[in-house]
């Protein structure tokens, strides 16, 4: 399969006064056509820069100094921001967690959908009002034609991030970037709106990045999940498999001390200790401090994703001569 | 017997939400108000996780901010002890029973002062209570208390910015001991943190209920959580106690249709890969709540009698109810796809 959309040895800097640091080091994956690959990580491993450098939206001082980033095989990591805008809204659609700010409050919800659709579409303002109801519909607004001319504070939070979604949807891209799309809402309007995404994910084939720190809504939606820690994959595979059999010592972890309903625990297993900061990551594996198989080899060389089970792991356990030997 | 720590009456806080004046004269509009805690009744008995959840403006951080005495309440009781907190008029008579009670908050970013040392922040408490005199034994204090939370005492020197989100919940916690309470309310804990950093922090607050003896308001959203920390769980929804039981009972054997609701939301680790009925609907306007049962509008079993006359929280079962569908019978039975 060919995939939609392949990064290649990203590297993302940001320059301080006392040097220069490393966001995103090294990140290679690939999204498939209508596939869905859950980014999870705790905040800082780099999942939120990593999405923003691919709608070409990393803040500045933040930059991207390496890799290439293709979208259907052509480059768009190097397009001048003029080129990249008429991608983005038309080939990659973009969701972030706080739908309050993405939407423009001084103007009527359907208006925005309207510019949105006439920017990418040949439509005429009519047949761009009419598409714009049909996506409301979509995305579950109840009187779409009524609430059309209504304003982002007339609707609720769970309601917001439906529009937020159909302004994504309106060029009818191939990909969507959400960033914690379901973070800023209650559990029952996060079910929904999960529910919503993989619905219309499936009927339109679109494919999907979606970043988010809940494990439990990657394994619910995602089919394959990459994990991140200190800005670089730690694990990358099938959602199953990285849930159920993770090999990375660090997913083992991060599995483990997640709650669950049903499990009856003392004490949840913790992994001591905190994610280096930037600037301060440890030689070798970056999680070497905290790992409790750390090796010799850990301290000093820093592992690759090496093929682990049915996943890739960024772990020397997983090394040839270890495995075998 | 077990022993009432902390019990609420009938507690009601109210919020005028009114619009100023003049527009209210202008659009001809009256005064409104939000409550936001409508007739809360509760008791915790020591040693034990009472838990609270609900979705946001379900009132059960307002509960937590009453309890503590940030919020006074509208009508209705709070007695710590046995001693109704109202009757003790000023602050001073107060301060006994407060220092018993303290609080960890939900943004460990916003509850610290960023221009006080940590040794300072921790022994704010322990100044205002007078609890222990000198400052070479305040210091021996603070640095004990900070032991107790994992942290080292050279960590008192430092500012609450050299500290991460799960180090500066520790300090929170630290300061909350500092006046060697016996009841915390912690108001959504670890919803700020990583879910690495909230094993720990779940961990040593376990730790530290089991080693000091204290009981707990947990405050959560995350039935996950709650399901791990808690020994008796209250569900809120637009003011009140929808549903009161004992964490196995309420999670094995829900009875209220929101509960119901609330559980088949979790988001399935396990991958059972089972299909879920849509939610319906969100969470109403709590200014202008529904009448009758606030869930009827999105409850499936609702006829009108919920429409119209308000359920209060009777006992079925082991656990307390606020349900009509409950009292006369017609809950199915709780299982996969029911209600």
């Amino acid at each position: 399969m060919k995939p939609l959309l392949e990064l290649r040895h990203i590297r993302i800097e940001l320059p301080t006064r006392r040097g220069t640091l490393l966001a995103v080091d090294d990140v290679s994956f690939t999204i498939g056509e209508g596939e869905v690959l859950g980014v999870v990580g705790e905040s800082g491993a780099g999942k939120s820069i990593t999405a923003a450098a691919i709608i070409g939206l990393l803040e500045p001082p933040l930059r991207l100094t390496g890799g290439e980033i293709l979208l259907e095989g052509a480059r768009i990591d190097n397009l001048p921001p003029e080129a990249f805008r008429r991608i983005r809204g038309k080939q990659i659609g973009a969701i972030f967690q706080d739908p309050l700010t993405s939407l423009n409050p001084l103007y009527t919800i359907g208006r925005q959908l309207v510019e949105t659709i006439r920017t990418h579409l040949p439509l005429t303002d009519k047949q761009a009002a009419a598409r714009a109801i049909e996506l409301l519909q979509e995305v579950g607004i109840p009187g779409a034609s009524e609430r059309f001319n209504a304003y982002p504070h007339q609707f609720s939070g769970g309601m917001r991030q439906r529009v937020v979604i159909a302004l994504a949807l309106a060029a009818n891209p191939r990909l969507i970037v959400a960033d914690e799309p379901t973070t800023a809402l209650d559990v029952s309007t996060q079910a929904q709106i999960i529910g919503l995404l993989k619905r219309l994910c499936r009927e339109h084939g679109t494919a999907v990045m979606l970043v988010t720190h809940d494990m439990g809504v990657i394994a619910e939606t995602a089919d394959r999940v990459a994990v991140m820690y200190a800005g670089r994959v730690a694990e990358i595979g099938p959602v199953r498999q990285v849930v159920k059999q993770p090999q990375h010592p660090y997913t083992v972890g991060l599995m483990g001390s997640i709650p669950s309903i049903g499990e009856d625990l003392e004490r949840l297993p913790q992994i001591d200790g905190a994610m280096p900061r930037l600037g301060s990551t440890p030689r070798g594996c970056a999680f070497n401090p905290r790992c409790p198989k750390v090796m010799e080899r850990c301290r000093v060389d820093r592992p690759d994703l090496l093929p682990a089970g049915a996943t890739e792991a960024a772990c020397w356990l997983h090394a040839p001569e270890v495995v075998h030997g | 017997m077990a022993e009432t720590v902390l019990r609420l009456n009938d507690v009601r806080r109210l919020f005028d939400v009114s619009a100023p004046w003049l527009a209210r004269i202008l659009s001809g509009t009256g005064p409104r108000t939000l409550k936001a805690v409508d007739g809360v009744s509760l008791e915790i008995t020591r040693g034990e996780t009472f838990a609270l959840v609900g979705e946001s403006g379900c009132g059960k951080s307002t509960v937590a901010r009453l309890v503590v005495g940030l919020y006074e309440p509208s009508s209705g009781s709070i007695e710590i002890d046995g001693t109704d907190i109202a009757l003790l008029r000023s602050r001073k008579a107060q301060a006994p029973i407060r220092r018993r009670v303290q609080m960890v908050f939900q943004d460990p970013y916003a509850s610290l002062n960023p221009r006080w040392r940590v040794k300072d922040i921790i022994a704010e408490p322990i100044r205002t209570h007078r609890l222990i005199q000198g400052e070479a034994a305040i210091r021996a204090r603070v640095d004990e208390l900070l032991r107790q939370v994992s942290l080292t005492p050279t960590d008192g020197d430092k500012y609450p910015h050299a500290f991460s989100g799960g180090q500066r919940q520790r300090i929170s916690i630290a300061r909350a001991l500092a006046s060697e309470p016996e009841f915390l309310v912690l108001d959504e804990p670890t919803s700020a943190l990583d879910v690495s950093v909230q094993a720990q922090i779940l961990n040593l607050m376990k730790d530290l209920q089991r080693r000091l003896g204290l009981t707990y308001l947990f405050i959560s959203h995350n039935l996950a959580v709650i399901y791990h920390v808690s020994d008796k769980v209250g569900v809120m929804y637009l003011g009140r106690l929808v549903e009161v039981a004992a964490k196995p009972d309420l999670f094995a054997r829900p009875l209220h249709p929101y509960t119901r609701l609330l559980l088949d939301t979790v988001p399935d680790l396990a991958m059972t890969g089972r299909e879920r009925l849509p939610v319906r609907g969100e969470v109403p306007n709590p200014i202008d709540p529904p009448t009758g049962c606030a869930f009827h509008p999105r409850c499936p079993l609702a006829n009108d009698r919920c429409k119209s006359e308000r359920p209060s929280l009777l006992a079925a079962g082991g656990n307390l109810v606020a349900c009509h569908a409950v009292q006369e019978e017609r809950l199915p039975e709780w299982g996969a796809n029911t209600v």
